[in-house]
């Protein structure tokens, strides 16, 4: 119940508590109430959960996963490849 | 898809494997606070690739399994009554009441409803205004703001037929609830990503610092929690008890603002029963007074249901991570997904399910897997 889902936010419509976007997860598009995010635009992702987005996703800190192997001294190049 | 394949790079996870295993020089029991993280860690095999010394405890994170069987018992007594619609996330439909479930009552007429979002609910009201539109609103502060914002705007639209059954629940009291518990054994946590995506990270410092606990916030994917127990493990052997942040590209400090605003609107903290830990002050969340005559315990006097759980099923001792599910003599026996005793075995993120369905065999899903994602 808990999941919440990145996607990527085609279009959006409507303002303040309807401002509603168009995200696409893969194949599917659904409409996401996007009043938490007021920040979040067209091309930016976001997380879902229920039918409303609970935050923006930080391209930047999206790296860190990968980046941290470098830091603690893991070896090797990963994470590059995405859909 | 992005943000989500990449964590299930086979080739990090290896390397975070190997390096995990090169800091462990202990025995270290780690819990991990979300049942997203539980159906991974059971689902990729986590637990059996780690170094021994390192157990992860399942904790008690699952909304569906810590819903006491009284609040089912509630939802079934409203639901059966005539002219109600009553709507609910379906995980919720097959948890056992005391003599049924929601899913058994929908198979005898009754007007039971799956929805997607809380949002859905409230349009159900407005486009039936002859009858009563009840949500069953159970969840972690991940769940919150949505369904906040469903009451909120039944409030501003005006559709007085919408009311809400609130089992809302709170992850900082069960950490302490846990910490404090004699038969504990849990030397560091891994906190829920989500969670702290609404509500941010400070009020795990105190935590931390009281129990001389490590918290690391942590995501749902495979690589994400191995990130997640390195930092963990790193703290432990060097002796450390902060919280830090692994989930970085949703959790931020302060978390969503927005969110937490209208959660502190619509609700206010009270004391919630969870199912197997009994009652914990100001654990959970119930309609603040501006708000109350959204109150489906009110709305349909149910508010004096009570009922005991089952003696048979130890989901509580394995909620807490005192017991495993293999260590339940119902295991797979008398107790399985399409026969579920206790909440556990009903939502695939307790415990129990995750045990039976990826325990029995061999792990079945492999890094690097393209699976279909709903969101
Ligand atoms: S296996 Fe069934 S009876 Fe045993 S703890 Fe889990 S849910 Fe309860």
């Amino acid at each position: 119940m808990c999941l919440a889902i990145p996607g990527l936010i085609e279009s959006i419509s409507g303002e303040a508590e309807s401002r509603l976007a168009k995200v696409r997860f893969g194949q599917i598009v659904k409409e996401v109430n996007l009043v938490f995010v007021p920040e979040a635009d067209a091309g930016d992702y976001v997380l879902v959960h229920v039918g409303i987005a609970i935050a923006r996703i930080d391209p930047t800190q999206a790296e860190k996963a990968f980046t941290y192997l470098d830091e603690i001294g893991a070896t090797g190049k990963v994470g590059e490849e995405s859909a | 898809m992005k943000y989500l394949d990449e964590y299930r790079n086979a080739e990090a996870a290896k390397q975070y494997l190997a390096a995990i295993a090169q800091i462990t020089t202990r025995s270290w029991a780690i819990m991990e606070v979300c049942g997203g993280q539980t159906h991974s860690i059971v689902k990729y095999g986590i637990s059996d690739l780690l170094p021994k010394a390192i157990r992860l405890i399942h904790g008690p994170g699952c909304p569906v399994c810590v819903t006491p069987v009284e609040m089912v018992n509630k939802a079934i007594a409203i639901a059966r009554q005539p002219g109600v619609i009553f709507c609910s996330f379906g995980d919720m439909l097959r948890v056992p009441g005391s003599d049924c479930d929601l899913l058994s009552l929908k198979g005898e007429g009754a007007d039971i409803r799956i929805v997607y979002s809380p949002l859905d609910a409230v349009n159900i009201a407005a486009d039936n205004p002859q009858r009563q539109i009840v949500f069953f609103a159970v969840g972690f502060e991940t769940t919150a703001p949505a369904n906040a914002l469903a009451i909120h705007q039944a409030a501003t639209r005006d559709i007085h037929n919408f009311s809400a059954l609130v089992s809302h629940v709170l992850v900082p009291p069960a950490i302490e609830a846990i910490m404090t518990s004699p038969d504990t054994q849990v030397q560091g946590f891994l906190a829920a990503g989500h969670v702290c995506t609404v509500m941010g990270l400070t009020q795990y410092i105190p935590l931390a610092e009281k129990y001389r606990v490590p918290i690391v916030v942590t995501g749902f994917e495979p690589v994400d929690v191995l990130q997640g127990i390195y930092m963990c493990v790193r703290q432990l052997e060097e002796n450390r008890h902060e919280v830090e942040n692994q989930y970085t590209r949703s959790a931020t400090v302060g978390g969503n603002r927005h969110a937490q605003q209208l959660v502190n609107s619509v609700f206010q903290i009270s004391e919630r029963k969870w199912r197997g830990m009994g009652e914990i002050p100001a654990s959970g969340l119930s309609l603040a007074d501006d708000y109350a005559t959204f109150d489906a315990e009110r709305r349909f006097d149910v508010a004096n249901v009570s009922t005991a759980e089952s003696a048979e099923c130890i989901s509580g001792l394995v909620l807490q991570g005192i017991r495993t599910p293999l260590e339940c003599p119902a295991f797979g026996a008398t107790c399985t997904p399409e026969h579920p005793l206790g909440a556990t075995m009903v939502s695939g993120e307790g415990a129990c399910a995750a045990y039976y369905h990826y325990r029995r065999k061999a792990p079945s899903a492999s890094l690097n897997n393209k699976e279909p994602h709903t969101p």
